[in-house]
């Protein structure tokens, strides 16, 4: 069967791409936009490694299709730092050690991101429930959750 | 919020203990860093591996024709491409591994042994194609009976997975072959004459789960062989001198034949320290003559890597009514998995390590049954017999009416005392983990309705090891630093702070990378938590080498003997009264004349890492237990453990909370769930629950620091111990929340209500 052929946006940019029915956005991402920030852990949605927002929703990039991203305004990790300057969050992450092993940080860091647009000033439990869909083998969560909580303090100016 | 309590108030280091920015931070908060299957290499296939459907089958034939007719199809491998190998234990780091085995593991030859054992391979030009392909591969079995429990597989009559396994460490051997594959035993003292002399005993019988190592980033690797059979690896791995000597025997290459290159990691936790994938993405490669790489989705992972055993246990301690133990008597049978080698002895070895006994016995069994074989996870044994026996130790204190704290300072071990296993320890520091946790404000703070509190402790020995660094002055004055441990969690950060230390530089004038296998000498792996003591120690052998060499340089240029220039505060100065005056040079100055005074300047250091030092830990639990749904929820939790020395504190609390975390999944979630027919149920994040961070409260660390006189800067291992107190010191608090002893794992919703529901028939439950 042919590919199809699919426009969207992608952290700003204008893309175009060819790919097939059952192509995932996170294959699409990764395998033919090069944008490897984005990881796989599970491919079944339970673990958020593959966290992306879609027009501004936050999305498991392993459960949705490329096709479904065409006219659609896609942002991942790499999207995230505003040219030398990191966000916020990717600061607080390194400053409080809230990443041992690096490979949920992408997912973690896009999903506190979506957190924070919605909820600039969550509470501990809104953070750790917001983040209940990302899995992380590493850290027992505490540090990641200081960082949120610590970036969220830090753009609302307090 | 953390509590650091250090054995010197006033830090004498600039670095060592304070806690800077890693130097692959922005990489990984930015998706630069490049893990497993981050790589690509041009013209590459897609490998995928065609596992069993059954736990245990005879395999008649493999037919891969129609396979290969595949348009798209550029190779397949069975067992066919490796070849046998003799059975021969060799030691790796904690555990043995045999040839003869691992060969089997990575490709089924005569028998498929479990659910998910990989039978044939093929490399493809796409996913979709070469999932086709396995499709086409006609594998003819003979199903044969299975055994997955390790208490069943002990049986006579069990079925046998392996026809010519005799129980090694029996005298005289037995003559019929069994699923017991090896019995071990460590002894001291006389256990009899012991419980002769005991007030109180309690003997209790355990079972345990087994649980997945569950590293987010499943296992990937990328392999290149050329024309001339020049290999290059690119995989995640713990250790990657470990997985090229793995493929050149596997595959019967030369070692220098093959380059391996360590991605970033995303976990490992003793899970990648094997090889499953490697060999095969090789093979492919050579094969097809194309780049071939291999990916295991989640499913496989749990069906076919890992995980670490379950085990049924039986504890017994006897103990004066003073408190002090008089015999300790423990059976552990552990679940290897489809191959023997399960981590038995070490879990025999920490058992009772905590405690200085006179009278001790444990007996371990190595059981091997239909499932994947076992892999190290963090402390690879200890854990598991660490939850029997510090519940025993709680039951003990209840007897007799003592603090459990006091129990444990009672008997603790201490500098001098012998270790059942055989070493006598050096300075530990297991009483001051016991005194901060009588201090500590957690210890004290009341409780509210439905709450239990638990008190465990936790010992693991830790490992040195090959291990060779370098470090290179580079012109302008900074310093390249190679190490061949692979990072997992804040190991470069530490080794700039050891070198920054030596050389009084700026940490920021040191660029620190992992290197391949073509760059350093031999490195063992990451593991046994030995890196940031085996590459810390080379890395300040290495700095010294620096030195020595920069100070020589400068003498030359002064005119001076060389003991009469010293390094002091980062830079070369003339020493003693009669070196006369001359400017100090910096690492700056001494790289501009490095060229006219003999060339580069470097140091390489290739040590075995000899005096690592056991780390002990005490945890302290608080849990509610929801009596209408049996929900255990972890409420306030305290980790203390002794680091030697914390290089940098915010890593090492990392370690200690990572390792509760995995330890309250082990407690409460986590298990390994079978059917009738041999098959695991849940191998997928969503049935095979680990903790997502709704379940946790933060966990709070104190890092005591007693150190290790064997490191330059006292450093001991502390990545395993954090995971060996966390079952008991759960099931010690939900026995104090619910008057009910709690001995198998996980303790689930389910099971807890259950046991409620019985207890409060007899009217025993609290709650």
């Amino acid at each position: 069967m042919a590919k199809h052929h699919v426009a969207a946006t992608v952290n700003g940019d204008g893309v175009e791409f060819l790919c097939e029915t059952d192509e995932t956005l996170l294959d699409v991402l990764r395998n033919q936009l090069g944008l490897t920030g984005t990881k796989e852990g599970c491919s079944t949605g339970d673990c958020g490694a593959c966290s992306v927002t879609v027009d501004d929703r936050l999305v498991c990039s392993c459960l949705m299709l490329g096709v479904e991203a065409g006219g659609k305004s896609i942002t991942t990790i790499e999207g995230m730092a505003d040219g030398e300057a990191l966000h916020p969050l990717q600061k607080k992450f390194i400053e409080h050690a809230a990443l041992q092993c690096g490979i949920c940080t992408p997912g973690f860091l896009v999903a506190a991101k979506s957190l924070l647009e919605r909820t600039p000033d969550p509470t501990e439990t809104e953070v750790r429930y917001w983040l209940a869909g990302n899995l992380c083998r590493c850290t027992g969560y505490d540090k990641i959750v200081r960082a949120v909580l610590d970036a969220a303090a830090e753009m609302r100016g307090a | 919020m953390q509590e650091k309590v250090k054995d010197a108030p006033a830090s004498p280091f600039q670095w060592v203990g304070s806690r800077p920015e890693r130097p692959d931070g922005v990489d990984k908060v930015t998706g630069r860093a490049r893990f497993g299957a981050d790589m690509a290499m041009a013209g590459q296939l897609v490998g995928r591996v065609l596992r069993s459907p059954h736990a245990h089958a005879r395999i008649r034939s493999i037919d891969t024709r129609a396979a290969l007719k595949l348009p798209g199809v550029k190779a397949v491998v069975t067992r066919d491409d490796f070849k046998d190998q003799p059975s021969e234990f060799i030691p790796a780091g904690e555990m043995m591994i045999n040839y003869r085995d691992v060969v089997r593991n990575v490709m089924a030859r005569e028998k498929v042994l479990f659910e998910g054992h990989a039978v044939a391979a093929v490399a493809a030009t796409s996913a979709a194609i070469a999932k086709q392909a396995l499709k086409l591969i006609k594998v003819d079995y003979e199903v044969l009976p299975h055994v997955i429990d390790v208490v069943e597989a002990m049986q006579p009559g069990a079925p046998l997975l392996d026809e010519g396994l005799i129980t090694a460490g029996v005298e005289p051997a037995p003559n019929k072959p069994s699923n017991v594959a090896k019995r071990v035993e460590f002894a001291l003292g006389d256990i009899e004459a012991g419980f002769k002399q005991a007030e109180v005993v309690i003997e209790r019988s355990f079972t345990t789960k087994p649980v997945h190592q569950g590293y987010i980033e499943p296992h990937a690797c990328v392999a290149s062989v050329s024309e001339d059979g020049q290999a290059e690896l690119w995989v995640t791995t713990q250790g990657h001198w470990i997985v090229r000597a793995h493929c050149a025997r596997l595959l019967g290459w030369d070692v220098s034949q093959i380059r391996v290159t360590a991605s970033e990691i995303g976990g490992g936790f003793g899970g990648k320290t094997v090889v499953y994938l490697e060999p095969v993405a090789l093979a492919l490669a050579k094969k097809s003559g194309r780049p071939v790489k291999m990916v295991m989705t989640r499913e496989e992972v749990f069906r076919a890597s890992g995980p670490t055993s379950g085990a049924h246990l039986r504890v017994k301690i006897g103990a004066r009514k003073d408190g002090r133990i008089v015999a300790a008597d423990a059976e552990l049978k552990y679940q290897a998995g489809a191959f023997p080698g399960s981590p038995v002895q070490p879990g025999a070895m920490c058992a009772f390590a905590p405690y200085d006994l006179e009278n001790v016995k444990v007996v371990g069994y190595d059981v091997v049954s239909n499932r994947p074989k076992v892999a190290a996870y963090r402390a690879p044994g200890g854990p598991i017999a660490e939850f029997a026996v510090e519940q025993v130790m709680d039951d003990i204190a209840k007897a007799i009416g003592m603090d459990p704290v006091d129990l444990r300072l009672k008997n603790a071990a201490k500098q001098g005392t012998k270790a059942a296993y055989g070493p006598k320890f050096g300075p530990v520091g297991l009483i001051e983990t016991l005194e901060a946790a009588k201090a500590h404000a957690h210890w004290r703070t009341p409780l509210a309705k439905n709450q239990g509190r638990g008190i465990a402790s936790g010992f693991w020995f830790n490992i040195g090891g090959e291990t060779a660094v370098s470090m290179s002055l580079n012109e302008d004055g900074t310093l390249s630093l190679t190490a061949g441990t692979p990072d997992i969690g804040g190991l470069r950060a530490s080794l700039c702070m050891m070198a920054a230390e030596e050389l009084g530089i700026d940490i920021g004038k040191i660029r620190v990378q992992i290197g391949d296998t073509g760059q350093l000498g031999y490195n063992f792996l990451t593991g046994g938590s030995r890196a940031t003591f085996s590459s810390g120690m080379a890395t300040v052998e290495a700095a010294r080498e620096v030195i020595k060499e920069a100070c020589k340089r400068a003498a030359k240029l002064w005119e001076l003997p060389e003991d009469a220039v010293e390094y002091v505060g980062g830079a070369v100065r003339p020493a003693g009264p009669n070196a006369g005056k001359h400017t100090p040079m910096s690492l700056k100055d001494i790289a501009g004349i490095a060229g006219k005074t003999g060339g580069p300047i470097a140091g390489y250091a290739r040590i075995n890492a000899h005096g690592a030092a056991p780390s002990f830990a005490t945890h302290i639990a608080d849990v509610e237990v929801d009596p209408d749904t049996g929900r255990v929820w972890v409420v306030r939790y305290t980790a203390i453990q002794d680091a030697g020395r914390a290089i940098h504190p915010s890593y090492v609390e990392g370690q200690y909370q990572g390792g509760v975390a995995q330890g309250i999944g082990w407690a409460l979630n986590e298990e390994y769930i079978y059917g009738a027919d041999g098959k695991l149920q849940n191998p997928g994040f969503l049935d095979y629950r680990v903790p997502v961070a709704s379940d946790l409260p933060m966990i709070d660390t104190v890092i005591v620091e007693v150190p290790n006189p064997r490191h330059p800067y006292g450093v001991r291992g502390v990545g395993e111990t954090p995971i060996c107190p966390p079952m008991a010191a759960i099931a010690n608090a939900v026995c104090n929340a619910t008057g009910v002893r709690f001995t198998d794992l996980p303790m689930s919703p389910p099971k807890v209500l259950a046991a409620l529901d019985e207890a409060r028939a007899k009217g025993a439950a609290k709650i």
